[in-house]
């Protein structure tokens, strides 16, 4: 059965590390449904959250093929439900009077969301939350016309004290 | 902490290294690269016509050394033609070390002349890669490369250095020992899952061991055969597991997959427990893989933990180097109570009675390649190495050359590479000049590389070149036979070269060869010359490669 599968990917911050998974992906015909990194609390280390998607023996192939590249140290299956996920999101609206104005902000504070910049006829929001929450507050602005969208892509971390690396 | 120039910093990595020979062809990107070897005499550099026959002599050299081999091109179109070779040995886990020069390092991204992505190009064929961008990386990224190469499942490392990383001069550390903080082979097996092993093992009544190419890699041979006769289960091997046992032994039934030998596959297809060592399940060992001995447990030892389910579902799987955990599994073993089998040898037996490979045709013109075969086996001593190019040629040598010891057999067999024979049979020689050296090769196969011709001529590399002349492209023809009512597309060559002559021009020795009983004298004669040489036999354009099972189908339903 195809399922979404998320993993944490140690790795070391060496030039052409991305294009190394990127292109194992592409190679053997896995999926990236979404790709984050970013450096992380050690030193010349970065950690990729990347999500996929494909039965347990696809997810086995990628975890072993990744695994195999000499610069990538660990790699570990998130849990969602033993995760924190979290997605930032920028979104244009389109919103060229008063009262669709305040119509926005409202919805906004309802998701915890922020204005981050108001030009003539848009106001920007930034949130953050999971992806649900993310889609919920899009499909609410998607009737406004969401101009532009930027989203970082999904990244996790394990809850309470365990490390991702012991996941 | 010395002060050197790149170029001298590669040459004394490559010393440490224990680097004897070096196959390449300079170009403006290494030509500092090249000065530093001119002043260089404890490294032999041949020079080779066309890069990608540095790639195959590398890896010639690799397969039958076990050491790294090493090839040298300059930037651009240098390394794009090195790729053929780099992908080769990647798909056969074969150790080279691949080095490039690239445009300096302000021109690089400018689309310079000559300047190419190369570490791009390589990622995907290659176990790891580097771009240098600072020469005083220099000597740990060569102990890296080295270490990449022949460590764990072995593989090609590519290392592109910008020509004025190699022209600069800096203080170079060169590191006794390096570690890499992702790279972490796992050697020895999980006990508890070689006990499971053994226990599936002891309890079997039809055992078979296909052993492949991780067998020959981790030098097996010894724990194979007391494995084999403990348990009283054939062994049976993909190509790239030939000669890593001894194909005289009466367990060893030979070569498995789509031009297996009877024997093999009908055993593999009624084994109860298949106890894979070091080998990948491909396709063209397998057959159609949802048939594919699907009466057995799998256990299946490989050093490479992707290998491991990845073709073939498995029961056991045991990561590890096969020879270790095969001594692990020996010594349990050793303890336990084994059934005897005598039902399942007889059956082997009469399998091999029935299904034994034929040679003989003594009167046959043109040529059988079958006979041909026998008459090669005449004059082949124990030591000798075959190589071979790809298509029937590779299928004759591979299904009826008897090959007893280990690294005497060297083939393209996962990337399947026509050109790959002769160039890496001049690499094999090199490495172990005292055997005679032969590549089986079709005439399709040989005009992709002959230029090289020159190298073995000038190197004095007395290697034998063999070609099958059957006029054509003859597996591609046989699949147009047999599979598209002999619509022969593009196959047949209407304007071959007189080899002899070729060989001539180039200063080998040239033999034509047509009537049976010919072609042992002169392959004799070539061994015993000393002179690089090229033996034409022409042989039966019509002749097919059999058994064969026909893509798609069951193990068991082979034709011919």
């Amino acid at each position: 059965m195809t399922e979404k599968h998320m993993l944490s990917v140690l790795v070391e911050d060496k030039p052409g590390v991305m294009q190394r998974v990127s292109g194992l992906f592409r190679q053997r015909a896995f999926n990236i449904d979404s790709i984050a990194v970013g450096p992380c609390e050690k030193e010349g280390f970065s950690r990729i959250t990347l999500v996929t998607s494909g039965d347990e023996k696809v997810l086995e192939q990628v975890r072993k093929q990744l695994e195999k590249l000499v610069e990538v140290i660990k790699v570990s299956e998130m849990n969602p439900d033993e995760c924190v996920v979290r997605e930032l999101a920028l979104a244009k609206i389109h919103a060229p009077t008063g009262a669709i104005r305040s119509e926005i902000i409202q919805y906004a504070n309802i998701f915890r969301a922020s204005v981050v910049d108001v030009g003539p006829e848009t106001l920007t929001i930034e949130i953050t939350g999971d992806p649900d929450k993310i889609k919920a507050f899009l499909d609410m602005m998607k009737p406004f016309g969401i101009r532009e969208l930027v989203r970082t892509g999904i990244t996790s971390i394990t809850r309470g004290a365990r490390l991702i690396e012991e996941v | 902490m010395v002060v050197m120039r790149g170029g001298k910093a590669i040459i004394e990595g490559l010393k440490r290294e224990g680097v004897k020979v070096a196959f390449g062809l300079p170009g403006g990107a290494v030509i500092e690269l090249y000065d530093a070897i001119y002043d260089e005499t404890d490294i032999r550099h041949i020079l080779v016509r066309h890069e990608q026959c540095a790639a195959h002599a590398a890896d010639g050299y690799a397969r039958a050394s076990g050491e790294v081999g090493v090839c040298i091109a300059t930037s651009g179109p240098g390394a794009t033609n090195l790729t053929t070779g780099i992908a080769t040995a990647y798909m056969d886990s074969s150790p080279i070390v691949a080095i490039t020069g690239n445009v300096v390092r302000p021109l690089i991204g400018k689309d310079a002349f000559q300047e190419i992505d190369a570490t791009g190009i390589t990622m995907p064929i290659t176990k790891h890669n580097f771009r240098l961008t600072d020469p005083r990386d220099i000597p740990y990224t060569i102990k890296a490369a080295f270490q990449i190469a022949k460590s764990g499942r072995p593989g090609p490392v590519h290392i592109d250095f910008p020509r004025d990383v190699i022209q600069a001069e800096a203080e170079m550390d060169f590191p006794e020992r390096i570690e890499l903080p992702g790279y972490k082979p796992t050697l020895k097996g999980n006990f508890a899952q070689i006990k499971k092993a053994a226990e599936l093992l002891a309890n079997a009544e039809r055992p078979v061991i296909m052993a492949g190419g991780g067998a020959v890699h981790s030098n097996a041979t010894k724990e194979l055969i007391q494995l084999a006769e403990m348990l009283g289960a054939p062994i049976i091997t993909p190509l790239m597991g030939k000669s890593c046992v001894p194909e005289s032994h009466p367990l060893v039934l030979g070569l498995v997959g789509m031009h297996g030998r009877k024997p093999s596959n009908f055993a593999v297809s009624e084994a109860d427990v298949l106890l894979g060592v070091g080998t990948r399940f491909s396709d063209r060992s397998t057959g159609a893989v949802a048939y594919f001995s699907t009466e057995s447990k799998k256990i299946h030892i490989d050093i490479d933990p992707a290998e491991i389910g990845k073709n073939v579902p498995v029961d056991v799987p045991i990561v590890g180097d096969a020879r270790l955990v095969l001594q692990d599994l020996i010594k349990i073993l050793e303890k336990m109570a084994l059934k005897k089998k005598t039902a399942w040898i007889e059956k082997i037996e009469q399998w091999k009675k029935e299904f034994p490979p034929k040679y003989d045709y003594p009167d046959a013109i043109p040529l059988k390649p079958q006979q041909v075969m026998k008459e090669v086996m005449e004059v082949l001593g124990e030591d000798d190495i075959v190589t071979t190019e790809v298509g029937q040629c590779q299928m004759w040598a591979g299904h009826y050359l008897t090959r007893n010891k280990i690294r005497t057999f060297i083939s393209s067999g996962g990337l399947g590479t026509m050109g790959f024979g002769f160039p890496a049979a001049m690499g094999a020689k090199v490495a172990r000049p005292e055997s005679n050296v032969v590549d089986i090769a079709g005439d399709g196969s040989f005009l992709m590389v002959c230029q090289d011709l020159a190298t073995v001529v000038e190197n004095n590399i007395p290697v034998v070149v063999l070609i099958l002349d059957n006029r054509a492209l003859g597996m591609v023809r046989q699949w147009q036979m047999l599979f598209f009512d002999k619509r022969y597309s593009a196959v047949d060559f209407r304007a071959q070269p007189d080899f002899v002559k070729l060989a001539e021009a180039f200063g080998a020795r040239g033999e034509l060869v047509e009537r049976p009983g010919e072609v042992a004298p002169a392959l004799k004669e070539a061994f015993d010359s000393g002179k690089p040489t090229v033996i034409n036999v022409i042989v039966d354009r019509d002749e097919c490669v059999f058994p064969m099972i026909p893509p798609g189908a069951k193990m068991t339903e082979m034709i011919g």
